[in-house]
């Protein structure tokens, strides 16, 4: 059974629809990411799981209770916000502390737990510390602490990552990560990188002007993207227009002097988008020419030119020849590395 | 080129390091002459002798200083002021503090336009606003005695004018907007979500009004409390109109001694321990609170 449940939510904010039939049903212990540019209604959905915005239309039920009848204070979430949001005036274990005084936990016991969080997150030894005088990763950490001593049914975290710099960014991503393995809790992640949500999220929700693109792991998303946007935004991406061509089975799927067996049920204009990563050159295949190629120490960035528009290729700096700049080329995949979709809104 | 150029630095550096206090010559010519001097003549004015028939006489003497200190009048006339102005202070903190907290949840078009009543009081004369209240509660024919009386409610007027409710009251009102804006200023500097934070946490209203926002508009309150309080004790249009001859003040008292009974000297021992008490006061005051919010808001 779904452990948090989203049924069909929806939030307008008088004309403009936030958030449209959003549905979503969370397994207890997983780690969700809502990814989505900025306004596409990602924070929206977390502020409805947490109370603070009421859903215009659709249920949220945690553990088959409906959250609309709880008030946010008593929906016992843990949230992590973007500016953390921490007490100034309490140093880092009285904001700890906090909630569990308001669960009335007594006080031996509360010492005891504020300690156990604050070490979960290495920060033992800063207990009174007031935040001002601690680095945004300590606050940081601080805000998470905070979010799970009070064991959450689920911890909510709003862009919790996007104030820090790339390196500390990382190290937090690998300790969030293993923290959430340790703890089990539940997780909902927001957030605008796609590179943090497809390292740390069991499934990945996409999304774009209010509404749902694709949910799947991030293997899923990444490898076999159901929509054009899903396809841009998750890392880049090459498309090639093409045609198939029927009724002859199998099926060809043609572009330029390019030709290959159609994936089954596609007929008429389609769109092949292919990642760069995964094409090879070689003497057969779709024929280009480098117009240039920069090095980028670990891997080579080549842009091409071919019969169907512009296409990127990253090849390994295996140590191997690399072609040079302004050579004719083929390009080459392996049917599974492309994706195909129907173009202009035929089906 | 590097050998070549040091030395030049050094010999201009006399020079240039003269720069910053030539800047600062003409703001300190004008504090000089506007604050210091007159200052220091009050003081000495302090020290002179006067008599009935031959004026002020420029000796040394502490006649004056030994008057104020010795009679209960002055004594009396001092801990009236100081009582009104803390008076004065507790009801804007009480009144202005939720205000400003009401304010600053209002939607933008709201808070505008509240902001504007709050404020607009600023552009009138206390004088003229002092007046306010004597136009509706002097004696048998302010309108709102008039009222109250002929609607039967009151058979005899509601004392204000010329008691100390009445300064008090019309203190507390003048001064307002400065509380408002002391305390608003402080809640700007909360972070938004930080009602949200503590509402996940299990809070209820009460609880962070009482825990989270208070504790952190608590620098607000008490700047905006020094504001009002320096400014109530030296409060000279408000005590004149409503607290009248009877209830001098210290402002007051040192205004009648300067231009009714011309005994300068004596006018100007109040007013300048008016000046030491408030700079005490106010200068210990602030320190207490940069001492005990020092470590949360730097």
């Amino acid at each position: 059974m779904a452990y948090l449940e989203l049924d069909r939510v929806s939030k307008a904010f008088g004309p403009h629809m936030a958030v449209e039939d959003f549905s979503l049903s969370v397994r207890q212990g997983e780690f969700i990411s809502f990814l989505g540019p900025s306004g596409c209604g990602k924070t929206t959905t977390l502020q409805m799981i947490a109370g603070f915005i009421d859903p215009t239309k659709g249920g949220i039920r945690l553990e088959g209770q409906n959250l609309a009848a709880v008030h946010p204070s008593r929906r016992g979430l843990g949230i992590v916000f973007q500016s953390y949001a921490l007490f100034p005036h309490m140093t880092a274990a009285e904001n700890v502390s906090f909630g569990l005084e308001m669960r009335g936990v007594a006080k031996a016991e509360r010492i005891e737990r504020v300690s156990a969080a604050l070490a979960m997150v290495g920060l033992t030894g800063y207990e009174d510390r007031y935040p001002k005088r601690m680095s945004g990763g300590q606050q940081q950490r601080v805000a998470l602490a905070r979010a799970l001593v009070i064991r959450p049914s689920v911890l909510l975290l709003d862009e919790p990552l996007s104030n820090l710099d790339a390196k500390r960014r990382e190290e937090m991503q690998i300790e969030l990560r293993q923290i959430q393995r340790t703890v089990g809790t539940t997780t909902i992640l927001v957030t605008h990188d796609q590179t943090e949500a497809m390292s740390l999220s069991d499934r990945i929700v996409v999304m774009s002007k209010g509404r749902i693109e694709q949910i799947g792991t991030p293997e899923d998303i990444y490898e076999r993207p159901a929509t054009a946007f899903v396809a841009q935004f998750l890392g880049k991406t090459n498309e090639f227009a093409a045609i198939v061509h029927g009724p002859e089975t199998p099926a060809r799927i043609v572009a330029g002097g390019w030709q290959a067996t159609a994936p089954a049920g596609l007929s008429g204009p389609v769109t092949v988008s292919v990642r760069p990563e995964r094409i090879g050159f070689s003497d057969e295949g779709l024929a280009a020419r480098i117009v240039s190629r920069s090095f980028q120490g670990d891997h080579w960035l080549f842009s091409c030119d071919t019969e169907c528009g512009n296409a990127f290729v990253i090849r390994l700096n295996d140590g191997g020849p690399q072609p040079q700049e302004t050579e004719a080329v083929r390009l080459t995949w392996r049917p599974d590395d492309m994706s195909v979709r129907a173009r202009g809104g035929v089906a | 080129m590097s050998t070549a150029a040091a030395p030049a630095i050094v010999s201009h550096a006399e020079p240039a390091n003269r720069v910053p206090y030539a800047l600062v010559l003409p703001a300190a010519m004008v504090f000089v002459g506007a604050v210091v001097i007159p200052l220091v003549m009050t003081i000495v004015l302090s020290f002179n002798n006067w008599s009935q028939y031959r004026g002020i006489e420029p000796v040394f003497i502490l006649k004056n200083w030994i008057e104020v200190f010795s009679d209960p009048y002055y004594a009396e006339m001092f801990w009236r002021t100081f009582r009104f102005a803390a008076l004065a202070t507790v009801i804007t903190a009480v009144f202005g503090a939720p205000e400003a907290y009401i304010l600053n949840r209002m939607s933008p078009r709201w808070r505008g336009l509240f902001l504007l009543l709050i404020l607009g009081p600023l552009l009138i004369s206390v004088v003229a606003r002092t007046l306010g209240w004597a136009l509706l509660f002097g004696g048998n024919n302010g309108l709102v005695n008039k009222l109250l009386m002929s609607a039967g409610i009151l058979t005899s007027p509601i004392r204000f004018m010329f008691t100390e409710t009445g300064v008090v009251v019309a203190l507390a009102h003048v001064m307002m907007p400065f509380m408002v804006l002391s305390v608003w200023a402080a809640l700007q500097r909360i972070d938004p979500q930080i009602e949200h934070a503590a509402m996940s946490l299990g809070a209820g209203p009460v609880t962070i009004l009482r825990r989270i926002i208070l504790p952190q508009i608590m620098p607000g309150v008490l700047s905006g409390g020094i504001i009002v309080f320096s400014l109530a004790a030296s409060a000279f249009a408000t005590p004149a109109i409503i607290g009248g001859r009877r209830l001098k003040v210290a402002s007051t008292l040192a205004y009648d001694e300067f231009l009714n009974t011309l005994n300068w000297p004596l006018g100007a021992v109040v007013a300048v321990l008016l000046l030491i008490a408030l700079v005490l006061i106010v200068v210990g005051c602030n320190a207490l609170v940069e001492r005990r919010y020092a470590e949360v808001f730097r």
